[in-house]
């Protein structure tokens, strides 16, 4: 392939990551509910890419539930859950900001090390779309480990969904990529669905406690 | 026809140890009044005392079994083999090979389980006295006498007692630091085993001081005679072991003439006689100890077997 | 048929009763043909096993077998050689009288089909443990075994105290289990092959060598009873039915021995020289520990069990022998001390299955297990009385049973080693040669207690005082072990040709022939060194005995009259101020306990005057349990407490676990080379 098809997906990987870094930042809830809706119109302008690229129509299928259901419906799901149940708009972290954006940073520089290090034979942009794909992956684990907030906690979750989709539409030749994307969406819907309908409210951190304990059937220490 | 002189020898070897038991018996006693300054009974006094225990009635407890019954002849019998076995006045007899030293010393052990288990038969709790201290006398006085006779074993390089014998009397044998501890500890060692002072007194028949006495106690008539005599057996053949052992000479060979056996008996009643005297000495001079100051004693002894078995295991000379 | 493929067959057949077993076992009729069918095929294979030994066995060939079971690549390989052949005939006898035992005292057996099933099951996979050339076979048949009997453990699971011993006794199993593991794991080395043909051949280095012997030090030891990991012995053989406690001391610690000298002897071959070293220490100290607890106890089957494991020491001092012996080449003391821990393994199965058996009559006699509730049985009792005695010579060493001769063998092992070169060994063996020599004074004092106590005076309860002998079948299973014991002190010279082969296929030496020396002596080395003749000492005490009973009816009084106790004038006093087994050993218990065992007596006496009575308190700690297992235990319970924090974590921070386990393996990942 020539340069510049390459560089614009290494380009809208790259920007994958970068938004995911952004979400890190952000500390209201529909601030971060807009950031996610930009990751997954990014993660739909690259599948979509990748889908010209490739020349496998069946991805622009996956653009397209990438794009609707990710980039609008969810959003906009969530917006109205949290002006509905009142749920408290500022998210809650763990610790604070600054640390966790150089966690973040700390984490895409183990991805790339570690990509590099498996990878010593392939394709060098292959490569990097790999290592970005970790990336976001790592970010949102660290982002539903790091946010006390039901909601942010399902929308790391789902970010790390779109880095997962990036890697496998990265990868050429990937079969059943459509499908994934449809299980991980339903997924998402019932993750989402059960978040309504339990009313867990802010204190997503903590555990109704005793009907857990009379299953364990010890005290709490 | 050696075969049928061994077997003469083997036999007046056992009718003398019979027959002298209870002389060497009454000697000491009679030593050991005259040491107090008394005139003390006659030496022929235990075959007296025998007899006339052998003429009376038995009087049996009624919760005796059999084996209270059996165990005299048992002791006595046991006793009578190892004192047998033992050289006094002649080596090389022609049972001396059945058993070495150490089948006497657990032969002997024998006669002390049979002996603490007629203790316990009648059911009496100075029975119960008796085997309990004698157990715990024997756990201290067994090993100490394997490790004395482990000493000797390498010394020797044998456990049969003729061999002991004869090696001692060669003059390879020499003064040896590792013999001179065995001595001792075997001198503690017969003194514990035979129940004289200062373990136990062999005339009292107070419950705080029985050991023996303890667990005989409820024998009378001809079983007590029997155990009577068994006692003065062991006592002879502690001290005819310790006369062969360490004061060998004049021992006759086998198959020397009868004036080599005559000899040899001649020895071996000065050696009865300079033994049983320097017991009696021992005994006036020292007093009976506590029964829990008995362990610190026999510990005493296995320590020294213990060192003189090391000193003879780590150099060939010492 | 191969005698391999018939002893295959016959474990097979075992197998096969305790599947019937199973199935029929909740009707009691059962119960004899369960046992007969055990003792029948326990009995063929004991005959195949000595015609085997007698015979002589070919190296290969006949004596292995291949069977397709197990692992795919390896399948299930067996074999028999004189070392099998020898501990088979052990077993098998003790499994042949163990059933013609049970065959009386099952009958009493209030749950069945708990003890029906498993009892053929326990013999058939001991059985398996000795035939197994490879070691997956080995492991899967000691587990099985281990299983079987600790089924039986908790056959009377009711009891609260048999609860307690069989969840401490699967504990060492599987301790014991993990250790034989990765023992076979390291001997089957990089190449991973782990049949025992191939493991003999191979190279070991002495880092592994002396690895393998620590491990199975703990994993046979442990099984065996070695100190400090016999604490799991003395409350489970007791736990079982006496039959099958007798199996478990008599027989099953032996097969441990067996896996303890297969791999040592056999399979490793090559010896470091301090392995002796460890061994004669780990013996000796276990032989005068076990002793020692044993005098301590007034519970009989208790007092057996300990008693089991002083024996099982000084095997293992015999064997120490043996291995320092071998590992400096001088190959007939080597034999001497490997024939003296032989001869002793059968001995002590002969008269510990013996002592079982009575305490298991005693107990279907009186109900009772404390000796300080029995007394006076030999009145009632008197063929259980006769036989129990002849165990309890046997056990104390003394002539003419065997127990003296595999003494005397040992004691002549010890005798050999001032020819040894190391120094550590020249210093410790005397000591060694000290301890044994307490131990077995220890033994006799303990079974004086044993037998006196429970046999001889009054009865001290009332049960006690009507029990009834028990029935001829469990008689005859006691008698015959009696009379072995017995043959085997008078005719030792037979045992020791018959051991010959066995010391030769392990230790490459042999101990001279001993049947063609006059009079059927023994002679270990040279005539003028040793000898023991046990046969003319028995014929000689016969012949005083006789004398003196014919010198004493013809010239003494016959008279003899009953009366009450003398007592020294006391009247008739009570049962109770008899000597119980406490007060028994109270002398031992103050020499050597207050140094071994912490003990401490108080005495509460009330003030003149006071009517309340006095009570006297012992005061015993087993410092083993005390310094060793509850630490551990207390250990494990602390660090679980801690980590059940685990169990109350919210969601986030389970994820955040997760997270940091992914982390954690990138960065392996990134950073490893």
């Amino acid at each position: 392939m020539s340069g510049p098809v390459l560089d614009i997906a290494h380009m809208l990987a790259g920007g994958l990551v970068l938004v995911s870094m952004m979400m890190l930042y952000q500390d209201r809830l529909y601030a971060l509910l807009n950031v996610f809706a930009l990751h997954s119109l990014i993660l739909t302008l690259s599948v979509a890419w990748q889908a010209f690229v490739q020349d496998a129509p069946h991805l622009y299928v996956t653009a397209a539930i990438a794009l609707l259901f990710k980039a609008i419906v969810i959003p906009v799901v969530l917006h109205r859950m949290i002006r509905q149940l009142g749920i408290h708009r500022e998210i809650e972290t763990v610790v604070g900001i600054g640390l966790t954006m150089l966690a973040g940073i700390g984490l895409v520089a183990l991805a790339t090390a570690v990509m590099l290090r498996v990878t010593p034979q392939a394709d060098p942009l292959a490569r990097e779309d790999l290592a970005f794909a970790l990336s976001v992956l790592l970010l949102g684990l660290l982002i539903m480990v790091t946010r006390r907030n039901a909601v942010s906690q399902v929308v790391g979750f789902m970010s790390l969904e779109n880095g997962l989709v990036l890697a496998a539409t990265g990868a050429k030749g990937m079969p059943l990529v459509v499908e994934i994307s449809v299980a991980f969406s339903i997924l998402i819907a019932f993750i989402v669905i059960g978040v309504f309908l339990f009313r867990i409210r802010e204190r997503f951190d903590t555990v109704d406690v005793r009907a857990l304990d009379d299953f364990k059937g010890r005290r709490r220490k | 026809m050696v075969v049928i002189s061994a077997l003469l020898v083997q036999s007046l070897q056992m009718a003398l140890v019979v027959l002298l038991a209870p002389l060497l018996t009454g000697f000491i006693r009679l030593i050991k009044a005259r040491l107090l300054r008394r005139r003390g009974p006659s030496m022929i006094q235990p075959y007296r005392d025998i007899l006339r225990l052998l003429r009376k009635e038995v009087v049996l407890a009624e919760s005796a079994s059999w084996l209270f019954r059996v165990t005299p002849y048992l002791i006595f019998a046991i006793t009578w083999v190892a004192a047998a076995i033992i050289p006094t006045f002649a080596t090389g007899l022609i049972f001396s090979w059945t058993a070495d030293l150490i089948a006497i010393t657990a032969l002997l052990g024998s006669t002390r389980f049979f002996l603490a288990l007629a203790g316990m038969d009648v059911g009496t709790s100075f029975g119960g006295i008796g085997s309990s201290r004698e157990a715990m006398i024997a756990t201290l006085a067994e090993p100490s006498m394997l490790l004395v006779i482990f000493t000797l074993a390498l010394i020797a390089g044998s456990t049969q007692l003729s061999t002991i014998a004869a090696f001692m009397t060669s003059p390879q044998v020499g003064l040896r630091v590792s013999l001179a501890i065995a001595l001792i500890a075997l001198i503690m060692v017969a003194v514990a085993e035979n129940g004289r002072i200062p373990i136990d007194n062999p005339a009292t028949h107070l419950e705080l001081t029985m050991v023996h006495e303890a667990m005989v106690l409820e024998y009378s008539g001809r079983h007590l005679a029997m155990i009577e005599l068994a006692a003065s057996l062991k006592l002879l053949l502690y001290i005819s072991l310790i006369a062969c052992i360490f004061v060998p000479w004049k021992l006759a060979a086998l198959g020397e003439g009868p004036s080599a056996y005559l000899v040899g008996m001649l020895a071996y009643l000065i050696k009865l006689a300079a033994g049983g005297a320097l017991l009696a000495l021992f005994e006036t001079a020292t007093a009976k100890m506590r029964v829990f100051r008995v362990p610190e004693f026999l510990g005493a002894a296995l320590m020294l077997g213990l060192l003189a078995t090391l000193l003879r295991f780590v150099s060939r000379s010492l | 048929m191969t005698p391999l493929a018939g002893l295959v067959a016959c474990v097979a057949a075992l197998l096969g009763t305790a599947i019937l077993a199973v199935l029929t076992a909740r009707s009691g009729r059962s119960t004899p043909v369960v046992y007969c069918a055990s003792l029948v095929f326990s009995g063929i294979a004991l005959i195949t096993a000595l015609a085997s030994l007698a015979a002589g066995l070919p190296s290969t060939g006949a004596s292995a077998l291949v069977l397709p079971v197990g692992l795919p690549w390896l399948g299930s390989h067996f074999r028999l050689d004189p070392l099998a052949a020898f501990f088979l005939t052990v077993i098998n006898l003790g499994g042949v009288l163990s059933s013609l035992y049970a065959l009386g005292y099952g009958r009493h057996e209030r749950a069945p089909h708990r003890v029906l099933p498993f009892f053929p099951a326990f013999l058939g996979g001991m059985n398996l443990v000795i035939l197994a050339d490879d070691a997956f076979t080995f492991l899967i048949s000691w587990e099985f075994m281990s299983l079987a009997s600790w089924a039986l453990v908790m056959a009377h699971h009711h009891d609260a105290s048999n609860r307690k011993a069989g969840y401490i006794y699967i504990v060492m199993a599987s301790f014991g289990t993990l250790a034989l593991f990765i023992a076979f794991g390291l001997l089957a080395g990089p190449a991973g092959d782990y049949g025992f043909a191939a493991i003999r051949i191979s190279e070991h280095p002495p880092l592994t060598a002396g690895l393998v012997l620590v491990l199975l030090l703990l994993g046979a030891g442990s099984k065996a009873g070695l100190a400090p990991l016999h604490v799991w012995l003395p409350l489970a053989h007791p736990a079982a039915p006496s039959h099958v406690s007798a199996l478990m001391s008599g027989v099953m610690t032996k097969v441990a021995v067996y896996a303890f000298i297969r791999v040592v002897f056999d399979l490793l071959g090559m010896q470091v020289w301090w392995s002796g070293i460890i061994i004669l220490i780990v013996g000796s100290g276990t032989a005068v520990l076990g002793i020692l607890q044993a005098l301590m106890e007034s519970d009989l089957k208790r007092l057996l069990a300990y008693s089991t494991i002083e024996n099982i020491g000084l095997i293992f001092v015999s064997l120490g022998l043996a291995l320092a012996f071998k590992a400096n080449g001088m190959g007939l003391a080597a034999a001497l001390a490997m024939t003296a821990a032989l001869f002793h393994v059968l001995n002590h199965s002969f008269f510990k299955s013996l002592l079982f058996f009575g305490a298991g009559a005693v107990l279907m006699a009186t109900g009772e297990r404390d000796m300080d509730k029995l007394g006076g049985l030999i009145h009632r009792m008197p063929v259980t009385s006769i036989v129990f005695l002849v165990g309890s010579v046997a056990i104390s060493a003394l002539p003419p049973f065997n127990g003296f001769v595999s003494e005397w063998l040992a004691f002549q092992a010890i005798l050999q080693s001032p020819d040894l070169p190391q120094w550590g060994l020249k210093i410790l063996v005397p000591a060694v040669g000290g301890l044994l020599a307490l131990s077995a004074a220890l033994a006799a004092a303990c079974f004086v207690k044993a037998f006196g106590v429970t046999f001889l005076g009054r009865p001290r309860t009332i049960a006690a005082g009507q029990a009834l002998e028990v029935d001829r079948l469990s008689l005859a299973a006691m008698s015959i072990l009696a009379a072995l014991c017995l043959l085997a002190g008078i005719l030792p010279g037979i045992v020791i040709d018959g051991l010959a082969p066995v010391t030769l296929s392990v230790i490459g030496d042999r101990m001279p022939v001993q049947t063609d020396i006059a009079w059927l002596s023994i002679v270990p080395i040279a005539e003028s060194r040793s000898s023991y003749n046990g046969l003319l000492v028995f014929l000689f005490t016969l012949f005083s005995a006789s004398l003196t009973a014919y010198l004493i009816r013809r010239f003494a009084s016959r008279a003899l009259r009953r009366a009450p106790a003398w007592d020294c004038g006391f009247p008739e006093m009570s049962p109770a101020t008899q000597y119980t087994a406490g007060s028994f050993a109270q002398p031992i218990r103050r020499v050597f306990g207050t140094l071994v065992f912490r003990v401490r007596e108080s005495v509460d006496m009330p003030a003149p005057g006071d009517l309340r009575p006095a009570r006297f308190a012992v005061e015993a700690h087993d410092l083993i349990w005390e310094w060793l297992y509850l630490p551990i235990a207390g250990a494990v319970g602390f660090a679980a407490e801690k980590l059940n924090y685990l169990q109350f974590l919210t969601i986030r921070r389970y994820l955040s676990l997760v997270f940091l386990a992914l982390v954690f393996l990138l960065l392996v990942l990134a950073l490893w080379s």
